[in-house]
């Protein structure tokens, strides 16, 4: 038997604590799914199928923001310097995630900030009248919004990888010490911006198309997921025992119900039927999509910080 | 029995604090500190020597001061106790300073004793209560009727006062409870006894045997440093414990012994030793006496007879006993310290001592060195007034050997009232409570006392059961007597105050004087400050106490300390020889040579509760010091892994303790662990406060004390056998 | 240049803590934290047990996540002996770098920054060991540099079989025990 005491008091920085709280995981959520949404806009604006799916370019940017800004106000809950916030735009630091994290958010919104002006929603353009104008100016260039499009996409990608590698860059925890977990949050974004559109889009031919979209994007995260599983347990012993976390351990429960029953497989079964049209479309497909790939978040950000390198040890 | 044993805490009543704040006669108290002030006390940082008090050690301690605030304390490079580097009890002394828990002002009891109500009182008032009825046992019962324990140096001048009015029953825990019996064994053996510091050679030891001793958990300083040294330099270390302590882990020979049989392995050690003709056969000869007859009794002791009892392979016995041998005089049996275990330890400590003689290392390099200190005069104060009664802890000599005051003896008379009647107890710097074996006889004893003083720091269990507590300053914040130590080399050392008292504490200096003038005992205290007594003593001896004051330590002429130096080997026994047969022992009753009983066997589903040391505490007194209560908060009750399972316990789960005759611990934690015997459980002593007034140590861990509500008397000295008590494990519900 | 290291001897050292309580009084250390810490690891089973007992804190590595983590330069790589060190005034809080560090060497400091060992830099700038390494009452711990040839650590690290905690995670702990 192997017996391991530790002297070590402090709760804050035992390995069998959270170092980050419910913050994280939302502000991660919410960074992915704007993501998703940026991307998904971007592209309908650079195909310039504005017309068909309306809500999608016209309303998601709105929306982004307010879902972005939420996510910012989470991470700024978590800070525990909050006066000294300022401090990460006083320099770059090219091997941080988080400093690319920062600066990235800074280009999102002006590129968000004009994706809204393509459309101004109401109330805005009834305060702000001049909105209006500089809107008809660059819908009256195509190329423009074309180019708002690429702008808005490659930033939602940028969002989007950075999430996944905010995590996955902190090597002292075995379960985010994977390759894949950027690709798994990009894809867990889309498929959560796809079924967000999905609910609240009124025209039919854009819920179906996106609920479509959405089946890509699940089942590719579902692919992913299981490659970053693998990638886990093909590796080390320290490796092996945080996918246990998942598979078998204390986090199972979590993720086979909700991350993965609920929030994968049977609403991908629900959608495909759906779009074959065997059932009608139904909310709660796209609602188990959402709530899954905010647990997903929850339980890769609880379960990382429970992974540990002396795990292995400790569990012999 | 549990609604007697559980302590009333101090209750306070608030409305009188405020009186205590106006004090008449105490404006001088702190002369001692303000007398420095601008010259120490200044902005940025200042150095002050003194000695810890953490422990009996007495380390060479550096204070250092920021700001007028006491910051960190580290070890006197100069101070050969402590070589510059104080142990962690040491090092967190800081905490003692700003323990909020801490006595602040004289509380005397308001109702009956057991429903403890307090007033908070003026140094005055307090002073003047205790010396009316100091007056009045006086007169009825005779000043020998008032009994002081005390441990630590801080109590000579209490005792002094005590003495002056007329008393000599003083006793301290650490002979009964502590190293009597190994003091009484070695002197039986070479006419000296071991003392305090121990006078072992460790760093020079080449082979190092440890019974019990748990080094690296008992953390007296300069022990622990040698031994250190002796890791270093390879020496061959072979420890003797149920538990697998730190010690056993450096060990080249880790036996597990059952507990209480290691008189059954000294003695087939020796045989292996005296039959294999591998002692000191010049050193036997010339030395020692009896040894023909002392070889006759120990023939039969074979290492295949101690296998049984030992539960040590006889293989590794011999093994060992080469490996001794090989050594010798090198090799340091050493003789332990806290050595009340089963009530045969003098004898056990006995064969330790002749186990060293046989090896040849009483008095030679990496065995027992001879100490050496200064000399220093005392204070020339009037002669004390005899007392006209024999003291009373040990009648009629029942106990023939003892050598100090027997603690538990003062409290049998206390409780029986014979040979006389004891009917006040000063208690200065010893928790009884938890430091007596059977807190019950304790308390019984305290129920037939008019007068229960405690001077303490923190409102322990015992100050919960006086009629007056006294705030003392800690050892930080006050002058106390020299340190004239015996040691390797000489040297005196200083404890002086290096920070103020936060409240209304005073030294025990004061405490006394003030105590003394009170009884109207002035003609002792002819100095008007501690100052003065110091500054006399050190000018007497022809040392400067300015040159004391910066250095903290003034040390003497290196002297030999070993025989081969030239120390004349004396041994001050009837025969003026190592006695490997005591022929004053026979006489007396008892064995010659030690001879081997069977312990106890505990009772089915029971095991055997041993106790001993966390590194970062000492006894009772640091559990409420913030810094080291950090590094461990609680006791654990640590049971061998393979029973934890079989009882379904995993570590970190509470459970209680219930001993034989009942009683129940606190809960504590399971230490599911593979450092130990099956057949016992172990806890550290000191945790399981039911002082509420102690709000950071109150209900943390359980308290080994309450549970040794069995004892056995050694009849040679009067000690108590503590490790007698069996447990068993109570799942919390 | 230099290259601050720690050899701990771990069959001298007994686990008693005067490292840890050093540690907290020299550095202000707030109540319930600790910036060093011991570790127990006994392997076998009663009576045959092996114990290694090792004093632990930030290994100072030589390839810090921590610092690469740190999105405002707070935590850094002192320009003396390659000590990792975390200016609190440019630290938010974001705790990225104690996610980072294998060793769990870091805690948020009630103060709001983060704070963990920094090889006591401000007494070794005057010629002092670290206090945790000042007091050890076993001696068993040497600070030094390991450029420097002919240094204590280097002489231990050249004579003594030794390890260090975690060299899989690849943070190049620059702590050393002996064995
Ligand atoms: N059950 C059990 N009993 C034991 C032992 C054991 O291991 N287990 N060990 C035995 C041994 S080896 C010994 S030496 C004794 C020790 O016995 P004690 O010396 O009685 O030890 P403590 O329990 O620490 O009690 C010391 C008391 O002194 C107070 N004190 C501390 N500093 C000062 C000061 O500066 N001034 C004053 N006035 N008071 C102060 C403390 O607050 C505390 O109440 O206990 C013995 N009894
Ligand atoms: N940190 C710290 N250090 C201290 C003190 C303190 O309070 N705190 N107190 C100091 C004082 S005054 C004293 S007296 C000493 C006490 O310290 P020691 O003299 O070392 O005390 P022991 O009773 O030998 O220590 C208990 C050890 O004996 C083992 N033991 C129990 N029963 C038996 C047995 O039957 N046979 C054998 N061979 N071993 C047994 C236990 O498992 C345990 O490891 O410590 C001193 N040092
Ligand atoms: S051994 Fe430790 S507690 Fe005892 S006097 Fe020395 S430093 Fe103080
Ligand atoms: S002070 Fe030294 S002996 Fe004690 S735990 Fe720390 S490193 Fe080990
Ligand atoms: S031990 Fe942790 S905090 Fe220290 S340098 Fe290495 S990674 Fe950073
Ligand atoms: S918590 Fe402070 S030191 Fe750590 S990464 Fe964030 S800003 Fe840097
Ligand atoms: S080097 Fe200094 S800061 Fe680091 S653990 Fe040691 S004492 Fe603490
Ligand atoms: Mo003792």
């Amino acid at each position: 038997m192997n017996e391991i005491t530790n002297t070590r008091m402090n709760p804050s920085i035992d390995q069998f604590l959270s170092i980050w709280n419910w913050e994280i995981p939302v502000y991660l959520f919410l960074g992915g799914i704007v993501a998703g949404m940026m991307i998904i806009s971007g592209y309908f604006l650079f195909k310039g199928r504005t017309k068909d799916v309306e809500c999608s370019c016209y309303k998601i940017p709105f929306v982004s923001l307010i879902f972005l800004t939420a996510g910012m106000i989470a991470l700024f809950l978590d800070l525990e310097h909050k006066a000294y916030v300022w401090r990460v735009y006083t320099t770059f630091k090219i091997k941080s995630p988080m400093s690319w994290g920062s600066w990235i958010l800074l280009l999102i919104y002006p590129v968000l900030f004009l994706n809204i002006l393509i459309r101004i929603p109401k109330f805005l353009s009834n305060k702000f009248p001049f909105l209006e104008d500089l809107s008809t100016k660059i819908n009256s260039h195509p190329v423009a919004v074309r180019n708002i499009g690429i702008a808005s996409m490659i930033s939602g990608a940028l969002l989007g990888i950075y999430t996944g590698v905010l995590l996955s860059s902190l090597g002292a925890r075995p379960l985010w010490n994977s390759s894949t977990l950027w690709i798994l949050f990009l894809l867990s974004g889309l498929s959560t911006a796809a079924a967000f559109i999905h609910l609240i889009a009124k025209s039919r031919y854009e819920s179906h198309l996106l609920a479509k979209a959405d089946n890509v994007f699940l089942s590719l995260e579902l692919i992913v997921l299981i490659l970053f599983l693998i990638g886990l347990l093909t590796s080390t012993q320290v490796h092996i025992d945080a996918a246990k976390l998942l598979l078998n351990g204390s986090y199972a429960p979590a993720f086979w119900v909700f991350v993965v029953g609920l929030g994968i497989i049977i609403p991908l079964i629900i959608q495909i039927m759906a779009v074959s049209n065997k059932i009608p479309h139904t909310p709660i497909a796209p609602i188990m999509v959402i709530v899954g790939g905010l647990i997903l978040r929850f339980v890769i950000v609880y379960a990382g910080q429970v992974s540990h390198w002396f795990n292995a040890q400790l569990l012999k | 029995m549990d609604n007697i044993s559980r302590r009333k805490f101090l209750k306070i009543s608030a409305a009188t604090i405020s009186g205590a704040a106006t004090l008449g006669a105490v404006g001088k108290l702190t002369e001692s500190v303000e007398q420095f002030s601008g010259k120490i006390f200044r902005n940025g940082v200042q150095k002050i020597p003194t000695f810890c008090d953490i422990c009996f050690w007495k380390c060479g301690v550096i204070a250092y001061i920021r700001d007028g605030k006491l910051w960190k304390l580290e070890g006197n490079p100069e101070d050969p106790l402590s070589r510059g580097r104080l142990c962690p009890r040491g090092t967190g002394g800081v905490g003692a300073h700003y323990d909020p828990d801490r006595l602040k002002s004289p509380l005397i009891r308001k109702n009956d004793r057991g429903k403890e109500e307090w007033v908070a009182v003026t140094w005055d008032e307090a002073l003047e209560y205790i010396a009316r009825k100091m007056q009045a046992i006086k007169s009825e019962y005779g000043a020998e009727s008032v009994a002081m324990f005390s441990h630590g140096i801080g109590g000579n001048f209490l005792k002094h006062t005590l003495k002056a009015f007329g008393t000599h029953n003083f006793a301290a825990p650490s002979f009964a409870q502590c190293r009597g019996p190994r003091d009484v064994g070695f002197k039986l053996t070479f006419g000296e006894d071991i003392s305090s510091p121990e006078r072992t050679d460790i760093k020079n030891a080449k082979c190092l045997v440890f019974l019990g001793y748990h080094l690296g958990e008992n953390m007296h300083n300069t022990q622990v440093q040698e031994f250190s040294e002796a890791i270093q330099n390879g020496a061959s270390i072979i420890v003797v414990d149920p538990r697998f302590s730190i010690a056993a882990s450096k060990a080249k020979y880790y036996l597990p012994i059952k507990p209480g049989t290691d008189i059954a392995l000294l003695l087939a050690w020796m045989n292996v030793i005296v039959n294999e003709k591998l002692y000191d056969r010049d050193y036997v000869e010339k030395y020692g006496f009896g040894f023909e007859k002392f070889k006759n009794e120990i023939s039969n002791y074979t290492p295949e007879w101690a296998y049984p009892e030992t539960g040590i392979e006889p293989e590794i016995i011999r093994r060992t006993a080469y490996e001794m041998a090989k050594h010798k005089p090198a090799t340091l049996v050493h003789p332990g310290r806290h050595v009340t275990w089963y009530g045969d330890d003098t004898q056990r400590s006995r064969a330790i001592a002749l186990l060293n003689a046989l090896l040849g290392s009483w008095g030679r390099k990496g065995g027992f060195y001879t100490p050496v200190s200064m000399d220093l005069p005392e204070y020339p104060y009037p002669p004390y007034p005899k007392p006209n009664k024999p003291k009373v802890d040990n009648p009629n000599s029942k106990y023939p050997f003892a050598i100090e005051t027997i603690t538990n003896g003062i409290r049998d008379a206390t409780i029986s009232g014979s040979p006389y009647p004891i009917k006040g107890w000063f208690v200065y710097a010893t928790n009884l409570i938890h430091a007596l074996p059977n807190e019950a006889e304790t308390i019984k004893a305290i129920q037939n006392l008019d007068l229960l003083v405690v001077i303490d720091v923190i409102p322990s269990e015992i100050a919960g059961w006086a009629d007056v507590v006294l705030p003392e300053s800690i050892y930080l914040e006050r002058y106390d007597d020299l340190n004239v130590e015996w040691f390797r080399e000489p040297f005196i050392s200083l404890r002086q105050p290096v920070v103020e008292s936060p409240h209304d504490q005073k030294p025990n200096w004061w405490i006394a004087k003030k105590l003394a003038e009170k009884i109207g005992l002035n003609e002792y205290y002819p100095w008007e400050n501690i100052v003065d007594y110091l500054k006399y003593r050190l000018t007497a001896g022809g040392y400067d106490f300015e040159e004391l004051r910066t250095k903290g330590i003034i040390k003497g002429t290196p002297q030999p300390i070993y025989f081969d130096q030239g120390v004349p080997a004396e041994f001050p026994t009837p025969s003026g020889k190592i006695e490997f047969y005591s022929l004053q022992l026979a006489q007396a009753g008892f064995d010659a040579v030690p001879k081997y009983k069977k312990p106890e066997e505990a009772p089915p589903g029971y095991f055997r509760l041993l106790y001993g040391r966390a590194p970062v505490h000492s006894f009772s007194r640091t559990q409420t010091n913030r810094i080291l209560m950090d590094m461990y908060q609680e006791n654990e009750v640590w049971i061998n892994h393979v029973i934890a399972e079989r009882l379904g316990l995993k570590s970190g789960d509470y459970v209680k303790l219930k001993n034989q005759d009942g009683v129940v611990s606190n809960r504590i934690k399971i230490k599911s662990t593979n450092r130990i015997r099956p057949d016992c459980v172990y806890i550290v002593h000191g945790f399981g406060h039911n002082s509420k007034m102690l709000r950071y140590a109150y209900n943390k861990g359980a308290s080994d004390s309450q549970l040794l509500t069995r004892y056995v008397i050694d009849p040679l000295m009067g000690g108590t056998g503590m490790n007698v008590n069996f447990v068993t494990i109570e799942v919390e519900v | 240049m230099a290259r601050y290291a720690m050899v701990i001897d771990t069959k001298k050292c007994v686990g008693c803590m005067d490292c840890v309580v050093a540690c907290n009084t020299e550095n202000n250390v707030p109540e319930g934290f600790n910036r060093d810490w011991i570790v127990q690891d006994a392997r076998g089973s009663f009576p045959t047990v092996n114990l290694e007992i090792r004093s632990e804190r930030c290994n100072h590595c030589d390839n810090p996540p921590c610092v690469y983590c740190c999105p405002t330069g707070a935590s850094h790589i002192h320009n003396l002996g390659g000590v990792v060190l975390v200016e609190h005034k440019l630290c938010i809080g974001c705790k990225a770098c104690i996610a980072s560090c294998p060793y769990d060497a870091r805690f948020v400091h009630p103060e709001g920054y983060v704070d963990k060992c920094t090889f006591c830099i401000h007494r070794v700038e005057e010629g002092l060991d670290p206090a945790c390494v000042s007091v050890c009452p076993t001696y068993c711990m040497t600070f030094g540099d390991l450029d420097d040839v002919n240094s204590e650590v280097n002489r231990l690290l050249n004579s003594r079989k030794h390890h260090s905690v975690l060299p899989e995670a690849g943070t190049k702990p620059q702590i050393f025990y002996l064995e």
